[in-house]
């Protein structure tokens, strides 16, 4: 696999959400996804963010543009030095939250991308990867 | 918050007119949501049209904030449309696991108009601005 490019954002207030959102809308029009791809992407990247900052305490993101012979796609791998995730199962349970969302984001993002993969350690952070390939 | 940090809100008759234009942060929609169950009371609104057409998507959040104003305006007494939902938006929130099932719908703001006009509650004209109650 060759990784073309790499960007990081670092998610330190709220309004970063929304720098995150522009940020994958781009990479994934120069990746040449469809308007429904796009739109899922990045809505399971403003899940992600929004999780990052409120649960995390702040992280960062990186976006990487993948290349593997014919296949296209974007790698987000979020991080966070928060609390950690204690149960991730219950985590990504519809409906689950601990604080005042709706408890579809976690869910919700990695029913729209292609491979989601959560890394979760109490007390030290979280690191979650999702690809969404064209 | 200046007032750049707002979205605007029309009236129009007895509706309350909002088009989302811009990506927004998550405090302007939670100012939004203030500021239009504000509205319905102090302009006697009787219905609130949200044109979403130009969002390019709607998350948890943005679709927390649209069922919060349904459910707010009906407790005021007033009914909520949004309007203009883009195809891929819809694929998205449902996908997402949001059907926003208790937010009113209609394809564009036309169809908006029309259908808070047959809920007997708005007038939606504003040389004819009557309360039908």
């Amino acid at each position: 696999m060759v990784d073309v490019r790499a960007d990081e954002l670092a998610i330190g207030e709220s309004d970063d959400v929304v720098r995150v959102r522009q940020l994958v809308r781009d990479a994934a029009v120069e990746l040449g996804f469809s308007i429904v791809d796009q739109t899922k992407v990045v809505t399971a990247a403003s899940e992600l963010a929004r999780n990052t900052y409120t649960y995390g305490g702040g992280g960062r993101v990186r976006l990487e543009r993948l290349n593997s012979g014919s296949r296209h796609g974007l790698r987000l791998t979020f991080e966070d030095d928060g609390p950690g995730i204690a149960d991730i199962e219950q985590a990504l349970r519809d409906g689950y939250t601990t604080g005042t969302g709706l408890g579809m984001g976690l869910g919700g993002a990695r029913r729209l991308v292609n491979e989601f993969h959560i890394d979760s350690t109490p007390g030290a952070g979280t690191r979650i990867v999702a690809t969404r390939w064209r | 918050m200046p007032e750049t940090d707002r979205i605007p809100i029309l009236k129009m008759g007895d509706l309350l007119l909002v088009t989302i234009q811009i990506d927004m942060h998550d405090r302007i929609a939670m100012q939004l949501q203030n500021d239009l169950t504000e509205r319905i009371v102090s302009d006697h609104a009787r219905g609130v049209l949200i044109d979403i057409s130009s969002l390019e998507i709607v998350d948890s959040f943005i679709g927390r904030m649209l069922a919060n104003i349904a459910a707010m305006s009906r407790v005021l007494d007033a009914d909520t449309v949004v309007v203009g939902m883009r195809p891929a938006v819809a694929i998205t929130l449902v996908e997402l696991g949001l059907s926003l099932p208790d937010v009113r719908t209609a394809l564009n703001v036309e169809q908006g108009m029309q259908l808070l006009a047959q809920s007997g509650k708005a007038n939606g004209w504003p040389h004819d601005g009557r309360r039908s109650s």
